[in-house]
């Protein structure tokens, strides 16, 4: 079990998650709040995008400042086809994943002859570029967004047009992901991948071509955050270019380091965190960026390495363990 | 070619390239010289904006405005280094970006709060306000020659603060080389908080000069810094000198992107089809560039000498 | 064409007017132990990167058993049999010790673009990766984290990590810098044990390895190599002692 050990928390921590979040829609009828689905919905196809965003800056040690493209890349993948009567979920889907993969392709290629701030701000520019042109775009709405009529068709397999079966839809998504994320970081080429991070230089003199998988990784993990995006267009209706404004691609930075970046689960807490965070000092006040933003000035300066280090960090204070 | 609104758009392109220097300037001192990525350096645009708005109805004047504004954003520029800033020199880049988007956060609620939500415009005297003519017709705003001016004269004198005297030569120093300065027995924490505080006096300026024409509102730096960040990235983190050549090249690409690249690109493509790319390639042009200098001159245009 | 297993040929690199790398001839033979003895600043390491693949020289060639690979790229390099230890601990070091060397065998079995199967307990992987931990001594150390292992066995791990590659011609820049005197002399018995199995080039301070262990020595000075012969003839050369070994041990 070392590789959970790995994850950051204790096994039993997530299974125990996983399990409230599939009861969580019966809990809600029993409450009789179906706002409390919608509320996690949303925190787990934001989870998705940030478990995506982990595998290249989590273990993979590259700051990508742009992935709320690919959320948007993804929404608009619905978004578009559905703008001309095509509802058809698995060519929706798939435009999602091959368009967003083929933008970090591209992008990446560029992006990854830079290094350390470099990288940050070249990943930020080709983002705005993504943003720029679909707000440009009159056809499907530019500022104002797309409004999406009906949500993708699977073949008559699946009915998301039902906000129960989407939130299982979405769930099943997040253990697959969860699941395959797992696999990557590691099998070989996530060996590679955290090689690199630990000592590009190094990992070149034994003989890897460290560009080659590090443009891999970084087209997967755009690839999935393309598939959240697609879930998100599909669980919101209405998509505009502001969701992929930079600011959001912070966020999302936030929430894999909230939870602690290169495990595994940490940016599903991290996700948690900041969402039911946000949702509960908004109802406080509506002043609640303030509070919120502090907090994350605090946890920067007091913590390295989101909750999990924090944990840590209290923990190796009292003496009761930590690594050494 | 109409070459009134050419000149207007040259212009223009150069105000928007003295606003964007105005904002470079500090940003890529603080960040060449204490190696610290400030995102909030919008946060402090916003605030000499709001500050100068405040100021001018208090005092019916808005050159006193301004003046009085100057100071009150370089004290805040110092606060924020003491507090915030300092705490972090020692983490890594990632670091300052989320603590500096918790800053942009705590200044875009903390001036909903005191101000509210809608912008505050800021009246201008009536020289200011009125025009000049140009040639075909045109006219063009005094203010915004004003904006030219007081830009290149800012310009004028950091470079001469930062080529002729003590305290530019370890900026200079501190740029390239910052062990040297440390060696050199100089209090860096005093040259670090005067470098803040002045970059955010000039990031401050920028957001006074600009207001009368926008307003003051939340969140106006939120965009523009993104553009002053492509600036410091083209001319080279930590020039001086590249950082207003590059806001010059962003200022004036942008804006005769955005009014001329249409008729340009109907010379190789059917009016229609030029009609719908121009306003998606203008607004990307500068990104390109910035990943054009990126891909092939990864330092920037001039980068510090060493490093 | 002087048939050497690696031979350089009026190598030079400059750094802002000033020659690092001066038109340097090198040859190594094929199963030799070779140093490269010289002052600081000498431009040793410069010499190792190039060979290496990490730094572009400006001029010269750089050819290996035939092939020219003046242009090659670094992790190619390594693919051909070259391996290099650094004179500055370079390891993955959040990594364990068993991991880092696996990591070197994984780089010459084939492409990594394997997403699926775990690699950490892939026996293709760790057996020979225990192999070269073994050949160094620091089996027992497989599962500690990198991190937390001393200087000397940072060296070890170095060695470890170039020899899991199965190279030809090893490359080894000051394995001894900073250990004591047990640490050098195991470090000494390593490359010993290494002799004649492996062809070899050391970079090395300590002269009193160099003289035990090589069997031929080169100097360099200023970028330029100024003497190359066995230990006796460098011992005997005017120019060197007059340049270099002076005090040290005539």
């Amino acid at each position: 079990m070392t590789s959970l050990i790995r994850t950051g928390l204790p096994a039993y921590v997530m299974v125990a998650g996983l399990a409230f979040l599939a009861l969580l829609p019966l809990l809600a009828e029993w409450v009789d709040n179906i706002f409390l689905i919608d509320l996690f919905m949303r925190l787990m196809i934001l989870s998705i995008a940030a478990v995506g965003l982990n595998l290249i800056l989590g273990y993979g040690g590259m700051v990508s400042f742009g992935h709320a493209a690919y959320l948007v890349i993804g929404a608009y993948a619905v978004g578009i086809p559905a703008y001309y009567d095509i509802y058809d979920g698995f060519l929706q889907f798939a435009i999602a994943i091959f368009a967003s993969a083929a933008v970090a392709l591209v992008t990446g290629a560029i992006a990854l002859r830079t290094k350390g701030v470099y990288f940050i701000m070249i990943t930020m520019a080709f983002a705005q570029m993504v943003y720029f042109t679909f707000v440009s775009i009159e056809e499907y709405g530019a500022d104002d967004g797309l409004t999406i009529n009906m949500r993708s068709e699977f073949a008559g397999l699946l009915d998301i047009e039902d906000n129960f079966t989407l939130y299982y839809f979405v769930l099943v998504s997040l253990i697959a992901v969860l699941g395959l994320v797992y696999r990557i970081v590691h099998s070989r080429f996530g060996m590679v991948i955290s090689g690199a991070k630990g000592n590009e230089r190094r990992m070149q003199a034994v003989g890897f071509p460290t560009y080659r998988y590090r443009l891999v990784c970084y087209v997967i993990s755009g690839a999935i955050c393309g598939y959240a995006g697609a879930l998100l267009g599909n669980f919101t209706n209405f998509i505009t270019p502001e969701m992929g404004d930079w600011v959001h691609s912070g966020e999302l930075i936030f929430m894999v380091v909230l939870g602690g970046a290169g495990s595994l689960f940490g940016p599903v807490l991290g996700t948690a965190v900041f969402i039911l965070l946000e949702e509960y000092l908004s109802r406080l006040t509506q002043y609640w960026h303030f509070p919120f933003g502090a907090m994350l000035i605090l946890v920067v300066i007091f913590t390295r390495g989101g909750i999990n280090g924090m944990f840590r960090w209290l923990g190796m204070k009292s003496g009761i363990g930590g690594r050494s | 070619m109409d070459w009134g609104l050419f000149t207007i758009q040259m212009l223009n392109g150069v105000q928007l390239g003295v606003l964007l220097f105005l904002l470079a300037a500090g940003l890529t001192l603080v960040f060449g010289i204490m190696d610290f990525v400030n995102l909030a350096h919008g946060s402090l645009y916003m605030m000499g904006a709001y500050f100068c708005a405040t100021l001018v109805q208090l005092t019916d004047s808005f050159v006193l405005g301004v003046i009085l504004a100057l100071p009150l954003t370089a004290l805040l520029g110092w606060l924020v280094e003491l507090i915030v800033v300092r705490a972090l020199y020692t983490h890594d880049h990632l670091d300052h970006v989320l603590a500096t988007f918790g800053l942009i956060l705590c200044f875009d609620t903390a001036v909903d709060f005191i101000w509210g939500p809608t912008g505050m415009a800021i009246p201008l005297p009536e020289i200011l306000d009125s025009h000049i003519d140009l040639m075909g017709g045109h006219t063009f705003p005094v203010f915004r020659i004003l904006i030219i001016c007081t830009g290149l004269a800012v310009a004028g004198f950091l470079y001469v603060m930062v080529a002729h005297t003590r305290i530019g030569m370890l900026i200079r120093a501190g740029a390239s080389n910052r062990t040297m300065v440390m060696a050199l027995g100089v209090d860096i924490g005093k040259l670090f908080a005067l470098v803040f505080a002045v970059g955010a006096a000039l990031a401050g300026l920028a957001g006074m000069l600009i207001a009368p024409i926008t307003e003051a509102s939340i969140g106006m730096g939120n965009e523009i810094i993104i553009v002053a960040f492509v600036v410091i990235i083209i001319g080279g983190i930590g020039s001086i000198k590249g950082a207003f050549v590059a806001a010059m090249l962003v200022g004036l690409i942008d804006t005769m992107g955005r009014s001329f690249l249409d008729q340009l690109l109907k010379i190789f493509m059917s009016s229609e089809s030029a009609e719908t790319s121009a306003p998606a390639l203008s607004a990307m042009a500068i990104y390109i560039l910035m990943a054009m200098v990126l891909a092939f001159r990864p330092q920037g245009l001039f980068p510090p000498k060493v490093r | 064409m002087s048939g050497a297993f690696l031979e350089v040929r009026n190598l030079y690199k400059s750094y802002g007017g000033i020659a690092a790398t001066d038109h340097v001839d090198l040859d190594v033979r094929q199963s030799e132990l070779h140093a490269i003895i010289g002052p600081n600043g000498a431009g040793k390491t410069t010499l190792i990167s190039q060979l290496s693949g990490e730094i572009d020289p400006d001029g010269g060639t750089i050819r290996f058993d035939g092939r020219d690979m003046t242009r090659t790229p670094a992790y190619k390099r390594s693919l051909l049999g070259l391996a290099r230890s650094f004179q500055i601990t370079s390891l993955m070091l959040d990594m364990t010790v068993l991991e880092n060397v696996a990591l070197a065998v994984q780089a010459h079995a084939g492409h990594s673009f394997r997403f699926w199967r775990a690699a950490r307990k892939d026996p293709a992987l760790t057996e020979p990766a225990m192999a070269a931990l073994a050949a160094v001594g620091l089996q027992d150390r497989a599962n500690d984290v990198a991190q937390a292992m001393s200087h000397g066995e940072h060296r070890q791990l170095e060695i470890a990590m170039a020899l899991a590659t199965k190279p030809v011609l090893l490359l080894l820049d000051e394995p001894m810098a900073g250990m004591g005197v047990e640490e050098s002399k195991r470090m000494v018995e390593i490359l010993r044990s290494l002799k004649g199995e492996k062809t070899m080039l050391l970079i090395e301070h300590d002269m009193d390895a160099v003289f035990a262990l090589a069997d031929r020595i080169s100097v360099l000075v200023y970028g330029r190599v100024i003497a190359t012969g066995t230990p006796e003839e460098i011992r005997g050369d005017e120019a060197v002692r007059r340049a270099y070994l002076g005090d040290e041990v005539a």
